[in-house]
């Protein structure tokens, strides 16, 4: 099973993408997956968690997440080296950075991969939204959801008006990455 | 028969099994600790994919008290709520019962105050075990849909007439998201007729209804109260095989047992720890070891005759409580060893209180049950906590 936490600020649309991600994976690909946020009160501005879980089977185990085999962070200002528990050693960071590569002492050499996810998001929405560019993102790295799977989980569930840009920002970040990956 | 699959919560399961059900009137409260699914029905009335009448009540004592007045018109009632919810609506839920209104209603479990919290435990429906309605508990999302539609034809039979609370474990099941499938309208409707009744206010056929009695027959209507929620054990097993006939998911009736035939240790659990279970059972079973696991579905009616059946042969059993009957023991417990008790055979028990509050059970902490049950010191307290974050002197 893999499983994977997103860190945000609530109103940045972590939660959405943690379930839209697991939307992806089950409903548009083959594989099954559980979604959830971190449980509680939500508040604007405050760190949030959300969660996916996906596998090639059902999955029966409920518990917390534990071990993440990826984590995705929308917000560098949130990193702290609490951020650092509850990582496989062989876990990756996906972080929305100009130059990620500056938190490697606090994940202790893990793999980090980042994408300046803000200025995607600003060119194309024209706001800081960068939640649908790290799912993206994280769609390059780990290859559990392929672009299409991904595209279409984000046109179910967003306004059309929305989705269309949002597409845009998917594809564009996808590519991005995959020029870091390969770079 | 292929069925339409959504990427949904645990919530919007049972909204979805609502819709399908047809009910006529859903009452509701909208606050915390109220989960989304009275929301969802709401939208689903407001843009005419539900036919039903929403009513926005003050409180959940309303909600119950209206769904009682819908049911016995001969409708079709829904009602949701959760935690300090269902115990405003305490006293509506025993005049419920003993009115024969077949009203079915989705709880969230969660934990009780003081002190104050949010998140999940069964404390709520297990301290209202004796209000005379059916209760299950499932374990995820599709079986949350599923049981809302089995519920009305259950509550309704006519041997029944008893409501019916679906209870599904808060967060964990009410805010996951996964994949469910979802039954096609039409065989819905053929597998749940409309709802008819005699025990309703008629012109034609007036009657008195909701009266009171003397000492003279009070014991007598108790009497049918208590013979009905026990006939409902065959209607269950009944209207499971039914459902799997038409949707191809049944789910056992009142109990699910899980790699038990030649176990040394089981657990016996409620609601959506149960996969957690037979996950680590399928690691400790790679290892040498033999343990398994028994879901209990129902806890009204409760499941002794299948209990027994199931578990005489093992010699050491542990029941997770998500509640505690302070002062004694988990409730679970005391009906397990009841059943135990009545059967003659001793097999090592104990009792393990997890998940108090929202806190996480984890597979550690159920090996650490399983290692217990398979070593355990006899003479130890029978009710140990588990994963408790303080040093605890007894």
């Amino acid at each position: 099973m893999i499983e994977i936490r997103w860190h945000g600020r609530g109103g940045q649309g972590s939660w959405t993408v943690a379930r839209i991600f697991g939307m992806a994976a089950s409903l548009f690909g083959d594989k099954y997956a559980l979604a959830f946020p971190s449980f509680g009160p939500e508040r604007r501005g405050a760190p949030v968690l959300g969660f996916t879980k996906i596998d090639d089977k059902k999955i029966l185990d409920r518990s917390e997440v534990q071990e993440s085999d990826y984590v995705v962070i929308l917000d560098e200002t949130l990193i702290t080296p609490a951020m650092n528990n509850g990582i496989k050693k062989t876990g990756v960071l996906i972080i929305n950075s100009e130059d990620g590569q500056k938190y490697k002492s606090v994940f202790e050499g893990k793999r980090i991969v980042s994408i300046d996810a803000t200025s995607i998001a600003l060119d194309i929405l024209g706001r800081p939204i960068t939640n649908t560019a790290m799912m993206a993102a994280l769609m390059a790295v780990s290859n559990l959801v392929g672009l299409d799977a991904g595209l279409k989980a984000l046109k179910k569930e967003m306004k059309p008006s929305i989705a269309e840009k949002n597409v845009l920002v998917v594809e564009t970040a996808y590519k991005k990455t995959l020029e870091v990956l390969n770079g | 028969m292929s069925e339409e699959k959504h990427f949904i919560s645990g919530n919007d399961a049972i909204a979805m099994g609502v819709r399908l059900s047809r009910p006529h009137v859903i009452s509701a409260y909208p606050i915390t600790p109220q989960t989304i699914v009275v929301e969802r029905l709401s939208e689903m009335a407001e843009d005419g994919s539900l036919d039903a009448e929403f009513m926005h009540v003050e409180s959940e004592h309303s909600a119950m008290s209206a769904a009682m007045g819908v049911s016995a018109v001969g409708a079709r009632a829904f009602t949701a709520t959760s935690s300090q919810g269902l115990l405003y609506m305490a006293e509506g839920l025993f005049y419920a019962s003993g009115g024969r209104f077949p009203i079915v209603m989705m709880n969230g479990n969660r934990a009780l105050a003081l002190p104050w919290s949010i998140y999940g435990d069964q404390s709520d429906s297990l301290g209202l075990l004796n209000s005379g309605w059916i209760q299950v508990y499932v374990e995820d999302a599709q079986e949350a849909l599923d049981m809302v539609i089995q519920a009305y034809k259950i509550a309704e039979h006519k041997k029944v007439l008893t409501p019916f609370m679906v209870n599904l474990d808060g967060f964990i099941l009410t805010h996951t998201y996964e994949l469910v499938s979802v039954p096609k309208q039409e065989i819905v409707d053929k597998f749940l007729p409309p709802f008819t009744t005699v025990n309703k206010m008629d012109f034609e056929r007036p009657m008195n209804m909701g009266m009171s009695t003397s000492p003279k027959d009070n014991l007598e209507y108790k009497y049918q109260q208590h013979r009905a929620v026990m006939d409902s054990v065959q209607v269950i097993k009944d209207v499971d095989k039914e459902y799997e006939e038409l949707f191809g998911r049944g789910y056992g009736g009142l109990i699910k047992s899980y790699r038990i035939e030649d176990a040394e240790a089981v657990l016996i659990v409620l609601g959506s720890i149960t996969g957690t279970v037979k996950v680590v059972v399928d690691k400790m079973r790679a290892d040498g070891h033999k343990v398994g696991v028994i879901k209990i579905r129902y806890m009204r009616p409760f499941p002794e005759e299948e209990l027994l059946e199931e578990c005489s042969h093992i010699k050491s059993i542990g029941v997770i409580d998500k509640n505690i009957s302070f002062g004694y023991e988990g409730t679970v417990f005391t009906h397990v060893n009841s059943a135990i008790a009545k059967s003659g055979f001793s097999p090592f028990i104990m009792n393990f209180i997890a998940g108090l509050g929202g806190k996480d059970i984890s597979k550690s902490h159920i090996e650490g049950m399983f290692m217990t049950l398979l070593e355990g010191d006899k003479k130890k307290n029978k009710v140990q906590f588990v994963g408790m974050g303080v040093q605890i002197n007894e």
